[in-house]
């Protein structure tokens, strides 16, 4: 290999990066050096190879890709409500395998110690009554579903599909920021992502060895049937949606064609002696499985909340009565209120006896009075949530937060300190975008999707989510994020 | 197959054959405008919104650009092609799981084509274009609609709202059109009558197809004869009342339920009256109450279907 082209190369591997500042958060790409991290060479090499246009001709291409197929969202507000492709940025994001090993082990672990708290809060109650988990503070959480009581779930399965979230600190560590147990979404634009990107840059792909995530849906059927009920070898397996103006819509057809179930919404379903029955052409036909994307509140007017007409009334006496599966379980939302998650670690202590093999971010309990008062204290440093939202909605950012915004928050706090908690604002890991024609770097997390049936199996991988505007932290769909391939490779 | 989406699929093509009705009418009667016979502009426009149905309340304004731009483009009007598509794309936004992600495509596509600057630059450069590449994009559609998809219940639901809509269409066609040509005066040689009698073929793609029949020699009662009661040619009601007996038996086959007994009953009626009947026999009577009876016995296949299929009650279905 002679030196010169080398060089040349690494000359326009450094014209790559514009305006790329370097500082004390992680860079996925870069070390704090500013030379690429060795896993990523391939990659900044193709860039730099590539000619300009090629490259948005790619970007163009990519975008019809999404537009033809519907991957979009619709804006509301507007007559017609303008559909706009999802958003999304051109390169991978890319994990080692020695990373995503400690990922995997650490989701299995963390997953089944949940499942383990959700069985035992809503049957003894041990972790409870051993003073680990402050009852208070179960008993007031408003996703704690009274009717679970005593209710046997199939295979004593509760959270049956997980999507967590993860973070990546400034020392390179992935920790993780909240546990999605009761509906997450996103999973979707993983699988169309991959497909797409598999378009986009076929050699580099195909150099890279990348590990295939394809199968999730198969995975996902599989998951399900293994939680049918008993003596049901044929388990009629429906996936329940809210409905076409959900915003998860078009992932709900997306995992039900895949899958190739029906996708039903409440009103086709009826239930009649216990038994949940679909309305099909051939007359009534009886449900075994429902994968539910409805949240609690709107599944059974009978038993929650009695305005809606997104469930089906008598759903959840049949799941009672062990006549159909309905997951993930009502009730899980319990185990993400955001106050229970710092209770976590102790509970992988408690029933694994095992030390986290991730770690939680530090979390601030503000009905506890001396955490309260550090963190009025220092209210423009710390990032305040409200416990039982998602979605990056009842968030205050201290840094970037207005004296009224948090005059306000502080408020809230004082009023009802249950329903808050802080964490230090983070700032968690960066990773190339193309903005225009050339790179910056953006934050980013990681939801792996993880699924429970038989055994916790999780696709390697999960969906990388990008602030896409300069310096947010804010990574939520509904809020102005995007999303990124995210490939773990083989080696 | 889910009731929802049978009802669903059943709409996406009737909205689809709509559209394309509408865009087929309008590029006939854009064409006999060109002609300057007796017949003023503006009686051809009202004669083409009565024959899309009445559905539409647009009066004759004079400016015929301004008029088939709405037609085309408009959102809101039931008759408008812009309309059918969106109502067929909603539809099957309701049933993505169900049909392949080629049709989505295609769909969407047109979709999307229909809301472009891009298509309205066409329409103003060439009117003629842009109704044909509408025509092309559903055609596209219906070709991986039967290529792509399993020909199981929810393709017979498509071909059930597709045969119905087209059926429906052809006979509110002829009666409009009946008083006017039916009656004149044969052995017109202006040569304006045989421009009206090919316009009326072309209505419904049927001009070369009746020369093979027939050849060249275009008159309004083997006009008649072949969009009624010819049993080959797929827009004639006849075939498209075949095809409606087809779709629901294959529907009872793969299902196996309770016999949708009131349902054959009417279509094996109108089956029999465009089988047995002779055109001799249509033209003496009273043509335009025949014409009518098509009409309604279509109307109540489409209420039994929903009795059926989609509205059925919960106790009748638990009792079986």
């Amino acid at each position: 290999m002679k030196a010169g082209p080398k060089e040349e190369l690494a000359v326009e591997v450094d014209s790559l990066f514009g305006d790329y500042p370097l500082d004390q958060a992680f860079d996925e790409m870069r070390e704090a050096s500013g030379d690429v991290r060795a896993h990523y060479r391939a990659l900044a090499e193709t860039l730099a190879r590539l000619p300009e246009e090629e490259l948005q001709r790619r970007k163009q291409s990519a975008d019809l890709s999404f537009l033809t197929q519907g991957i979009t969202f619709t804006v509301y507000g507007r007559d017609e409500g303008t559909e706009r492709i999802f958003p999304y940025d051109l390169l991978p994001r890319l994990i080692t395998a020695q990373e995503w090993d400690r990922i995997e082990r650490g989701l299995t672990q963390r997953i089944t110690a949940l499942n383990l708290f959700l069985r035992d809060v809503y049957s003894d109650a041990k972790i409870l009554a051993d003073r680990i988990i402050p009852r208070e503070l179960v008993y007031s959480c408003r996703h704690y579903r009274r009717q679970m009581r005593g209710l046997q779930v199939p295979r004593n399965v509760y959270i049956a599909v997980v999507g967590s979230d993860l973070l990546r600190l400034n020392t390179g560590e992935y920790v993780v920021l909240e546990d999605n147990l009761r509906v997450p979404s996103g999973v979707s634009y993983m699988l169309t992502n991959r497909r797409v990107m598999k378009r986009t840059f076929p050699q580099l792909f195909h150099s890279y060895g990348v590990r295939p995530i394809e199968h999730y849906a198969q995975l996902l059927l599989a998951t399900l049937r293994s939680l049918a009920p008993e003596g049901r070898p044929e388990p009629n397996i429906v996936l329940l949606t809210p409905g076409v103006f959900n915003s998860a819509y078009f992932e709900h057809t997306y995992l039900a064609r895949q899958m190739g179930i029906d996708l039903v919404e409440g009103r086709d379903l009826v239930t009649h002696d216990n038994i949940v029955y679909m309305r099909t052409t051939d007359g009534l036909k009886r449900v075994d499985v429902i994968y539910r994307r409805v949240d609690d509140d709107f599944s059974d007017p009978l038993i929650f909340r009695a305005d809606s007409s997104l469930g089906c009334g008598g759903l959840f006496n049949a799941y009672r009565a062990g006549n159909v599966t309905v997951t993930n379980a009502f009730g899980t939302g319990l185990a993400d209120d955001k106050a229970v998650y710092a209770y976590v670690p102790r509970m992988i202590r408690y029933y694994l006896n095992e030390d986290p093999i991730l770690n939680n971010v530090e979390t601030y309990l503000l009905s506890e009075d001396k955490e309260r008062r550090h963190v009025l204290a220092n209210l423009d440093k710390l990032v305040v949530k409200a416990v039982g939202e998602s979605g990056g909605y009842g968030m205050l950012i201290g840094p970037h937060s207005t004296a009224r915004q948090r005059e306000e928050f502080a408020r809230q706090i004082e009023a009802n300190p249950r329903n808050y908690i802080a964490q230090p604002t983070l700032d968690f890991s960066r990773a190339p975008c193309l903005i225009g024609n050339h790179l910056e770097p953006r934050h980013v997390d990681l939801r792996p999707y993880i699924l429970f049936g038989e055994k916790v199996n999780i696709v390697p991988g999960g969906l990388t989510r990008v602030a896409l505007e300069k310096g947010s932290l804010v990574v939520n769909s509904s809020q102005g994020g995007g999303s990124k391939d995210t490939w773990v490779l083989e080696q | 197959m889910l009731s929802r989406v049978a009802d669903s699929l059943y709409w996406m093509s009737r909205y689809l054959e709509r559209a394309e009705n509408t865009v087929r009418q309008l590029d006939v009667t854009m064409g006999l405008m060109l002609d300057t016979s007796g017949t003023s502009a503006e009686k051809r426009w009202q004669r083409l919104m009565a024959s899309l149905g009445k559905v539409t309340e647009m009066e004759w304004s004079g400016d015929l650009d301004a008029m088939a731009r709405t037609l085309v483009f408009d959102s809101i009007d039931h008759a408008a092609v812009t309309f059918c598509i969106n109502g067929a794309r909603e539809n099957a936004r309701q049933v993505r799981e169900e049909i392949s992600s080629e049709q989505w495509q295609r769909l969407n596509r047109l979709f999307h084509q229909m809301h472009s600057q891009h298509a309205q630059a066409q329409f103003r450069s060439s009117i003629n274009d842009a109704l044909a590449s509408v025509v092309d994009g559903i055609h596209l559609f219906k070709g991986v609609s039967d290529t792509t998809m399993i020909h199981g219940q929810g393709w017979q639901f498509i071909r059930l709202g597709r045969y119905l809509e087209r059926s429906y269409a052809t006979a509110t066609l002829l009666e409009v059109y009946q008083p006017d040509l039916f009656h004149a005066q044969e052995q017109d040689h202006s040569g304006y009558q045989y421009l009206e009698l090919v316009g009326l073929l072309r209505c419904c793609t049927s001009f070369e197809a009746y020369c093979q029949v027939y050849t060249a020699d275009v008159s309004s009662d083997r006009i008649l004869e072949f969009l009624l009661l010819n049993r080959d040619f797929p827009h004639a009601i006849r075939y498209c009342v075949d095809g409606i007996r087809d779709a629901i038996e294959s529907i009872q086959r793969s299902g196996g339920r309770r016999p949708p007994e009131e349902l054959t009953a009417v279509i094996g009626r109108l089956q029999a009256m465009l089988s047995y009947t002779t055109i001799g026999e249509i033209l003496a009577g009273d043509t335009g109450a025949f014409l009518h009876t098509i009409r309604e016995q279509c109307m109540r296949i489409h209420e039994f279907i929903y009795r059926y299929y989609v509205h059925y009650s919960i106790q009748s279905a638990l009792a079986i």
